[in-house]
């Protein structure tokens, strides 16, 4: 079981706003994660959920608002500290990203080597395997990207971002596009992963499966605010219209697959 | 009609706005993108074994291309002068005419723009690709600075290598004009180089390798400024080698127009 520190906010953030031009994504964002805990960001797509790690992560900037993590204001961060902070989140990409001319170990090895040009070769391999036995993928050190399946990426994907030993991890749809069964594993991995590395993390949404088994917390987006956060029941027991929609779309699909898979 | 022109005013006006805006907006983007690639390419740590991987797939692979290139060159263009030359008599300027068309002109020019179409294409493909598929933020995100991988290292190789390559072609050309004035006229080996090299001064071979120095930096710069911003999926990609490419080559051409006058002035 996961242990959750609910003193220490390593990611809190309050009326962070963020618009496109006109379009409006985020309009008063508040959020606290606590340490060692998985909060599930839902919503349907082009809500902002992407738009909100992209600003923790310093890929997009906020208009407004206030974004600390891990006690660092990021609108006061230089770009030195900024790749300091980052070493300590990790982001798992909806596409996985992988670098597709390097092969499995380069594509491991590549923020190791620039990040800590100490380690000796024997160092750096030692950590490549244990991070691809933790994903269970070790047999596809020396295989190109194109060579794996989307699960594979995936997980690869995430061990990419575990080599560098995060505090936070961020993931976008972990789990869109895989058939049932790849994303039940790819929710073990992210459990696995919140238990052994003792990470917090933002898991970015629509798939409730994913939601339900991943997430400690669920805050649902809608008109680019929270609408409600807090657990599964919690979420869907609230009375606006587009919740309700959301759950029984999104079941009655997950139902019609798994009945498909016979599961 | 007046209903439309009154309709069509504020729309024209708009969209001079925006094209100009626009205009100023690229600017300054190119500038710091400029800025940057100079600013990361003297800071520490260095990238030195991808800019020798690089240098490799800029230099070497692009020698069958450019030799092919540059052997033509020279064989068309004594072709091409032989007839005026005899007009007049002068045949036996023959190798000192091409010596300074080929050095002067022909090497630096034409290798630049075999450069840009095989080099400055790929580099806006590849770097436009890795951004559509987010690989450029997947470095970015784990603090590996993919500027410094990405850019400088593929600016900085191909700066290195043009002039290289240019040499080399100009070699490659002045063999192709050998082969084609020995086989009419016997001229020897000896005394075609002798001829060639009288009128070539220092000036002539700085002046080419200053032009390639920045036919390559302008190419470099190009083809990963496109990449590096492409937007749109796929379409993105194939925009961002286009614009590489065709960017590139006009620059390359005021670029040559620029240098040939002031290096008129200095002689």
């Amino acid at each position: 079981m996961p242990v959750i520190n609910y003193d220490n906010s390593v990611i809190h953030i309050k009326d962070l706003r963020k618009s496109f031009g006109s379009l409006v994504v985020l309009n008063g964002i508040d959020l606290d994660v606590f340490e060692g805990e998985n909060v599930v960001v839902l919503g349907r797509s082009g809500t902002g959920k992407s738009v909100l790690i992209k600003i923790i992560s310093g890929l997009l900037k906020p208009d407004d608002g206030i974004v600390n993590i891990l006690g660092s204001d990021i609108n006061e961060l230089s770009a030195k500290q900024w790749n300091w902070l980052r070493l300590r989140i990790g982001f798992s990409f909806q596409s996985s990203a992988l670098y597709d001319s390097m092969t499995i170990r380069e594509n491991l090895e590549f923020p190791l080597i620039r990040n800590k040009r100490n380690l000796s070769r024997t160092e750096i391999n030692i950590s490549v395997e244990e991070v691809l036995e933790d994903v269970g993928l070790l047999q596809a050190i020396n295989q190109m990207p194109a060579e794996l399946s989307g699960g594979q990426r995936k997980r690869i994907g995430i061990a990419r971002t575990l080599i560098l030993k995060p505090e936070i991890m961020l993931y976008d749809e972990p789990t869109a596009g895989l058939d049932p069964i790849t994303s039940m594993e790819i929710n073990n991995l992210i459990n696995r992963v919140q238990e052994k590395f003792n990470t917090s993390a933002i898991v970015i949404t629509h798939d409730l499966t994913c939601a339900r088994s991943t997430g400690n917390r669920l805050a649902m987006l809608l008109d680019g605010k929270f609408l409600i956060q807090g657990s599964f029941e919690e979420v869907f027991a609230h009375p606006d219209a587009r919740v309700e929609s959301f759950y029984n779309y999104n079941f009655t699909a997950d139902e019609a697959k798994y009945k498909t898979h016979n599961l | 009609m007046n209903s439309n022109d009154a309709g069509s005013k504020p729309a024209k006006k708009y969209l001079i706005s925006r094209g100009v805006d626009g205009f100023f907006t690229n600017t300054y983007s190119v500038y710091k993108f400029i800025a940057r690639f100079f600013k990361e390419a003297f800071t520490p740590p260095y990238e030195s074994s991808e800019i020798m991987r690089q240098c490799f797939e800029v230099g070497y692979k692009s020698l069958p291309l450019i030799s092919l290139t540059g052997f033509i060159t020279g064989i068309v263009f004594t072709k091409q002068s032989r007839p005026s030359l005899a007009t007049f008599g002068a045949s036996s300027w023959l190798p000192s005419l091409i010596s300074i068309a080929v050095i002067r002109a022909l090497a630096p020019l034409v290798t630049a723009l075999i450069t840009a179409g095989k080099v400055g294409s790929n580099m806006g493909a590849e770097l436009g690709s890795m951004k559509v598929t987010e690989q450029i933020d997947a470095m970015e995100v784990s603090a590996s600075n993919p500027f410094k991988f990405l850019v400088v290292s593929r600016v900085l190789s191909i700066t290195l290598m043009q002039p290289i390559l240019m040499m080399y072609s100009a070699f490659v050309g002045m063999m192709g004009s050998f082969i084609n004035i020995y086989a009419n006229e016997k001229t020897s080996f000896r005394a075609f180089f002798e001829n060639a090299f009288t009128t070539i001064s220092f000036l002539d071979i700085f002046s080419s390798v200053f032009k390639s120095l920045l036919y390559g930096f302008t190419i470099g710069i190009t083809g990963c400024y496109q990449g590096y911003h492409a937007q749109n999926g796929t379409q993105g990609v194939g925009k961002a080698a286009n614009s590489a490419v065709v960017v590139s080559m006009f620059l390359i051409f005021i670029e040559e127009m620029i240098v040939v006058q002031f290096v008129n002035a200095i002689r």
